[in-house]
């Protein structure tokens, strides 16, 4: 993503107190703990002037679960939202901000998206990666159905519900077979990690890759 | 989390005709969805208009319950209220007494699947026929239903012939249109015979005073008609204000449950029948029903959840319902609208797993006709069950080990630290995962959970951040 | 008394109080498109045979009746005193029984037969739809018993959709006891999502447009 962005002519900034969001504390119920890490993540995100985020989840996360979390801390609550219209998803941020759809990159294969979930239904990434994959140089884009259901990750629902989570993968890894694509990309590392968790496990060898992957590469 | 939950799961999971019947049968169902939507823009003005009327009726309920009920009293009805199950089967048991009535027919209603009428009516020595060909099938087969639109899902058409040849002693059909008639034949005699018949409603219309059926087999026309006694049994958050509410309530449940721009038969109902019409009713009774609703009404955060129609539609699109079908459920309502209304009815201690069993994806909300956000109040549902420290589903540690990764996460230079001592654990010689070089580390918990179906990422070469800093170093990122 | 008791939960629920005026609800969503006479038969139509019902235009009502006494099986047919029933001649074909009113034996009579023959108040053209009122002139049981039913409608009463209905009739229960609107034949999918026709209604629709 860095790479990306830089050779676009943006400047990047990689704090490095920077943790996490706070997203598996709050989805999993832990609310005053996600409090505490959201609290650092607004600290240290504070004065950026844009937040760019390889994940739709936590994106997601800090765009819409942050004013909920934060709806009895007026001084949060208020650091959230200033922070709110300077964070994007980074396709989001690619076709939006920067306005560029060709990067400039260059990928010999045939490639398969799947839909993020929370990219998907709570920010409205649809077309956007598609876009981005469709200019790159070399890269066949090859649909799967269907490709917008869920690969199972869900957080800690992935350790709690072991064999309906695994289920799920197992579903999408066929759809992913079907597709008869050599790649598979996606907005999201964790959807990535369960896929290829349970393609590795079947013993297949097709590829997983983040959007911001194929774009760096040329 | 009990482990004995994702075992029973992983049975239905792993039993390949069970997954194929539901895989077929929900697949089918989106599909027909899909292919009646109107333009987007129409159906979005759809499902916001159904959205702000159900919560105006809801915000001003007793308004309307009133109305609705001197509306319907003004025209011969008799409208009594339960509070649960038992009340509604005193009513009726005492009116089979009243009437000298044996044989009850009754056509699908999920409400009162809720309070398990039919075995109270058994109780009171009645006989209790289903006559939704699904349901019929469920109760042949002593279950309950698998899925709120769709009964009997996820029973092939061989179970069907299985069952009909053992409990209605016919000759074996395997086919569906064949099974149909069978069922057909069986009924009609019931429908003919009977002297009481119970329906649900799908809607209660205030103003009007109505009671409003949707269906397709005709089993609801015929159990609200041909016997003496109509008796509905409805949700108090059925009432809609008037009758042309239903325009877009109807345009949307036909298509959203079934893919029908209108189901076959829609019938507005306002009491027995009057004077000069020619059939109907002699009585008209509808009972009103809380089980529990009133509890849901009053927590601002989930009301929303008694916006529900009933159309299913968040099943059929759930990857979990469609893994580990309906029966697993606590309750007679299974997929997400389950997982959300359920703890509100059996409490937040009993079950608590259930809001969990949900990868949070969102497909539910994304196609729900009226707008309920379902993932949220999940995520809701959630925290209260950690606030209220219920046991067992947290296991022990898990409040511990998130504590400790919040403080964690709080201190950047112990998570990066944390970070590298478990790459270097996992790291072996020959730079294989995790798997191999720390077999010790698979007994503990979520990670054996997660190696039972899937590998763990090899870890990385160089973090990120150590790239980041080389990076620094050379000038790059300047 | 449960009654009460249910009532005061709703209204702490909803922090109301008894008989406290209620705000007014959203204005119904009602859009009646422009459709023209022609146009809407061709719509009711195809509405009514995409389901697998039989749509039948007749220019006269002497058409309609030769219609109607083409589907009389031997089994006999029940028909409603409607009088568009009697204006085309249909009530006075051999074979059809009409006019019982006592409400055992009509019901026996509709179980008996294997045609009904009613008229119908509406019809939607958008979803082929049938809106029957029940009166001293149409019965429940008339378009349900019988394996076929044939409806005999005015094209005058032929309404664009859900959105007119509503519209012409805002309040049904003003009229009748019992509103029900017929889309197609009596359908199930409860096995295996497979379509059936004729489950406990009639398993095959005839509308015959006046």
């Amino acid at each position: 993503m860095v790479e990306v962005l830089e050779r676009l002519g943006w400047g990047v900034d990689f704090p490095e107190n920077q943790t996490c969001c706070g997203q598996p504390a709050y989805n999993s119920g832990y609310w005053e703990e996600a409090r505490a890490v959201a609290r650092h993540f607004l600290r240290v995100f504070r004065d950026a002037e844009y937040v760019v985020l390889p994940s739709g989840s936590c994106a997601s996360m800090l765009l819409h679960r942050y004013g909920e979390l934060f709806r009895n801390e007026p001084e949060w609550l208020q650091a959230a939202e200033k922070l709110r219209p300077r964070v994007w998803e980074f396709s989001r941020f690619l076709l939006e901000v920067a306005r560029v759809e060709d990067v400039g990159a260059r990928f010999e294969g045939v490639v398969t998206y799947h839909d993020s979930c929370h990219a998907l239904r709570e920010l409205g990434v649809r077309e956007g990666p598609r876009r981005l994959l469709s200019r790159v140089r070399g890269l066949e884009l090859k649909e799967m159905q269907p490709a917008e259901e869920c690969c199972g990750f869900g957080g800690t629902f992935a350790v709690k519900f072991p064999a309906v989570s695994t289920g799920m993968a197992q579903s999408k890894v066929k759809a992913i077979l079907d597709s008869g694509a050599d790649t598979v990309v996606s907005v999201d590392a964790s959807c990535l990690m369960q896929i290829q968790g349970a393609m590795a496990r079947a013993g297949h060898t097709i590829r997983g890759m983040h959007l911001a992957e194929i774009l760096a590469t040329r | 989390m009990d482990p004995s939950l994702d075992r029973n799961f992983s049975k239905t999971i792993g039993n390949a005709a069970l997954q194929e019947a539901i895989y077929s049968a929900t697949g089918r169902l989106v599909e027909k969805r899909r292919s009646a939507l109107p333009a987007p823009a129409v159906f979005e003005s759809w499902r916001e208009q159904a959205r702000l009327v159900k919560q105006h009726t809801l915000e001003n309920l007793d308004h309307y319950l009133e109305r609705l009920e001197a509306n319907l009293t003004a025209r011969g009805a008799k409208v009594v209220y339960a509070r649960g199950g038992g009340e509604v089967a005193d009513y009726l048991a005492g009116l089979a007494k009243e009437k000298e009535a044996r044989l009850v027919v009754k056509s699908k209603s999920m409400t009162t699947e809720e309070i398990h009428l039919n075995g109270l009516l058994e109780d009171a020595r009645l006989e209790v026929v289903e006559t939704d060909l699904g349901e019929f099938i469920v109760q042949l087969a002593r279950e309950r239903p698998y899925h709120i639109v769709a009964p009997a899902l996820h029973k092939t058409r061989y179970d069907v012939a299985d069952l009909f040849t053992r409990t209605l002693n016919v000759e074996r059909e395997n086919l569906p249109e064949k099974q149909t008639k069978i069922a057909r034949r069986v009924l009609r005699e019931k429908f003919l015979a009977a002297d009481i018949g119970v329906t649900g409603a799908n809607f209660l219309v205030a103003e009007s005073g109505a009671i409003v059926l949707v269906e397709n087999e005709g089993n609801a026309r015929l159990s609200s008609s041909a016997p003496r006694v109509h008796v509905a049994i409805a949700g108090i958050e059925k009432v809609i204000p008037r009758a042309q509410d239903l325009a877009v309530f109807l345009k949307l449940l036909g298509r959203s449950a079934t893919g029908q721009p209108l189901t076959v038969y829609t019938s507005y109902l306002s009491g027995p029948r009057r004077a000069g019409e020619l059939d109907g009713p002699d009585e008209l009774h509808l009972v009103l029903l809380d089980n529990g609703r009133t509890k849901l009404l009053a927590d601002r955060n989930k009301r929303e959840a008694l916006y529900c129609i009933r159309c299913g539609a968040c099943l059929n699109h759930c990857p979990v319902y469609r893994k580990i079908g309906g029966h697993h459920y606590p309750w007679v309502y299974s997929g997400p609208i389950g997982a959300v209304i359920t703890p509100h009815f059996m409490g937040i201690h009993e079950e608590p797993w259930l809001p969990y069993a949900s990868s949070l994806c969102g497909a539910c909300a994304e196609v729900c006709p009226v707008k309920i956000d379902l993932p949220g109040a999940l995520l809701k549902l959630r925290q209260e069950t950690v606030k209220a420290e219920v046991g067992g589903v947290h296991g022990r540690w898990e409040r511990l080990a998130f504590r400790f990764w919040a403080w964690l996460m709080c201190r950047p230079r112990l998570y990066e630290m944390a970070g590298l001592m478990i790459s270097m654990l996992s790291r072996d010689r020959e730079g294989a995962g995790w798997m191999r070089s720390a077999p010790w580390l698979m007994n503990f918990g979520p990670l054996r959970a997660w190696s039972a179906g899937r590998d763990l990422p090899p870890p990385p070469g160089r973090s990120f951040r150590a790239m980041w800093r080389a990076r620094l170093k050379s000038g790059k990122g300047d | 008394m449960s009654r009460d008791h249910v009532l005061h939960r709703i209204r702490t629920a909803t922090g109301r109080s008894a008989g406290q005026p209620c705000a007014e609800a959203p204005a119904p969503l009602l859009q009646i498109p422009g459709v023209d006479m022609q146009a809407r038969i061709q719509m009711f139509a195809q509405a009514i045979e995409s389901l697998a019902g039989k749509f039948h235009r007749a220019p006269t009502p002497e058409a309609a009746r030769a219609y109607a006494a083409a589907l009389i099986p031997e089994t006999g047919a029940i028909a409603s005193p409607a009088p568009l029933l009697a204006d085309c001649g249909i009530t006075q074909l051999p074979g059809v029984e009409t006019g019982i009113t006592e409400r055992r034996a009509l019901r026996a009579a509709c179980a008996r037969a294997g045609l009904g023959i009613t008229s119908a108040d509406y019809a939607l053209a958008d979803t082929g739809t049938l809106v029957m009122l029940s009166s001293p002139r149409e019965a429940r049981m008339i378009s349900l018993l019988p394996p076929v039913h044939l409806a005999v409608v005015s094209a005058a009463n032929l309404l664009t959709g859900l959105d007119e209905l509503f519209t012409v009739l805002p309040d049904p229960a003003a009229a009748t006891s019992a509103m029900v609107l017929i889309t197609g034949p009596s359908r199930t999918a409860d096995i295996e999502q497979i379509l059936v026709r004729g489950v406990h209604g009639p398993g095959e629709i005839h509308v015959v447009l006046v």
